[in-house]
């Protein structure tokens, strides 16, 4: 594998770019894993990535029913933060921010990760003084927020809404200024890229179509391309984690799947430098300008439970009328493209990443809307439960039992109605 | 866009609808052990393929409804009012 530096790509743009080699092997699948990890999505690939980097595990696999970034992978809005206040999820997001900061160079793929801010827009002094608490929380747990005045949004971002008749007048903002966006696909292909080269198998078109057990064990995974049998299995399939589970005869997951969309608008000049964030009085909307010059956004699930990759029109008018209110400019900007991902909802809008019923099974779900930002310590983690039989103090707490022990860790306080968790 | 055949105002886009989640859950008796109780608050079948849920028709006549829907395509295969007592009358009267 040729490995990208300044130095090898003046080589190769002497010889005609002729010195770089496939990104990934595409091997058949082997008989045999020691870890077998289910779904080549950004959780699944970063898994096994560091699996082989910190633990120096041979003979893993990652089957995809797919292809690699053809799920929640390339389906979200690319937006990463860590202002997750409750005790399990603030250090969990936090590590995972810690690690976007130096993806690009651990990974030696460039993932275009961009600091850019996340601005969290407040419209009433109340608002912005719970707001504060949770701010207060981050800095006090080692990392950074700030609060913008009206006035100090204005000089940043001039093109928003500050009319004196908007609906939701503009109060103040709480800031993280090292939150920002990726982009999803460098994401896949690089820890794909990484993983391969310490000797992980990654097999796309491998779909797990039903799944052999004992009363203790999963004994084999019978796929489309042949029976794969494993000491350890790893499910990271979030959208189709009840499936696998019930596949598995384990019975129900406090978990729900819905869909979520994200949609782009055609390339305009630069306009927008930040993540900016409006959620007020039923209104969810989220926005940030990629790269190419595209507006990128989303809002709310669509509500009722659907494995369809496929959204539906109310969102596309809801978040339409959110961009609008929002950043009146936008009004004559064509929609270039939409798209819908299935997305977990689970019970108290947390993730699961725990040890499962069956001895040699490990559960990773349950993301809802924060799946992008988590994929680094998501893989971490994982990882390190998978290698050691155990979770993490960290991650203690996103067991299946939680509800159980009324353990909730429920960010929006919105209970155990799975869709309200946005 | 989904539509909903409402037993009394007819066909309508989903827009009109509220959606209520699983219609084919029973909750336990009061006096049911926690972990029956665990069982119907916090998990999901979370069906992949024909399901029957609860839909409000929150901007038409307000009726709670059944509706057969697939989780899958969005197709509909029947809708009917969840109130079975007026379900059957209006069958009485069709």
């Amino acid at each position: 594998m040729t490995q990208f530096s300044a130095w090898n790509v003046i080589k190769n743009g002497f010889n005609g770019q002729k010195g770089w080699s496939r990104q990934w092997r595409d091997p058949e699948p082997k008989a045999n894993y020691d870890i077998v990890i289910v779904g080549g999505g950004l959780h699944g690939l970063a898994t096994a990535y560091y699996l082989a980097k910190n633990f120096h595990l041979k003979n893993i696999a990652v089957v995809e029913k797919g292809w690699i970034g053809g799920g929640n992978a390339g389906r979200n809005t690319t937006i990463i933060r860590s202002n997750y206040m409750l005790k399990g999820n603030r250090e969990f997001y936090e590590a995972s921010l810690t690690l976007w900061e130096n993806l690009s160079h651990e990974l030696n793929y460039n993932v275009m990760f961009s600091q850019r801010a996340h601005i969290g827009l407040y419209h009433t002094p109340n608002a912005l003084d719970a707001a504060a608490r949770r701010y207060n929380i981050m800095r006090q747990t080692g990392s950074d927020g700030e609060i913008w005045s009206r006035n100090t949004i204005k000089k940043k971002i001039p093109h928003l809404n500050f009319a004196d008749d908007a609906r939701f007048p503009i109060h103040g903002a709480l800031v993280q200024k090292r939150a920002g966006t990726a982009r999803h696909d460098a994401v896949a292909w690089g820890y794909a890229r990484a993983a391969d080269m310490l000797g992980v198998d990654i097999i796309q078109q491998c779909e797990v179509t039903s799944i052999k057990r004992s009363a203790q064990k999963i004994s084999s995974l019978h796929t489309s391309r042949g029976e794969i049998t494993a000491n350890k299995v790893a499910f990271a399939v979030a959208g189709n984690t009840s499936r696998l589970w019930q596949m598995a005869e384990l019975g129900n997951l406090p978990i729900e799947s819905h869909k979520l969309q994200a949609f782009v608008t055609e390339p305009i000049k630069p306009l927008l430098d930040h993540v900016v964030v409006f959620g007020v009085a039923g209104a969810h909307f989220y926005i940030s300008q990629s790269d190419k010059g595209g507006m990128v956004f989303g809002g709310d699930i669509d509500w009722y439970k659907s494995y369809a990759q496929k959204g539906n029109l109310p969102i596309v008018q809801d978040v339409a009328e959110c961009a609008l209110s929002l950043m009146p400019c936008l009004g004559r900007v064509k929609l270039l493209r939409h798209w819908s991902g299935v997305v977990d909802m689970s019970m108290d809008g947390s993730f699961f990443m725990c040890k499962t019923p069956l001895d040699n099974l490990y559960l990773n779900a349950g993301w809802n809307y924060g799946g992008f930002e988590a994929s680094p310590a998501s893989g971490w983690y994982f990882a390190d439960l998978i290698a050691n039989d155990r979770p993490d103090k960290v991650i203690q707490n996103h067991d299946l039992d939680r509800f159980r022990r009324g353990v909730h860790i429920d960010e929006r306080g919105a209970g155990s109605d799975p869709k309200l968790h946005g | 866009m989904i539509q909903i055949s409402c037993p009394f105002c007819g066909k309508r886009d989903h827009s009109e609808f509220s959606y209520g989640g699983d219609g084919q859950i029973n909750y336990p008796p009061l006096d049911a052990s926690e972990d029956t109780w665990h069982d119907a608050v916090f998990l999901r079948e979370n069906i992949y393929g024909r399901q029957i849920e609860t839909w409000q028709h929150l901007y038409g006549c307000r009726s709670w409804l059944l509706v057969e829907r697939d989780t899958r395509t969005h197709e509909i295969f029947s809708v009917k009012l969840a109130h079975s007592d007026w379900q059957k009358l209006m069958e009485e009267n069709r």
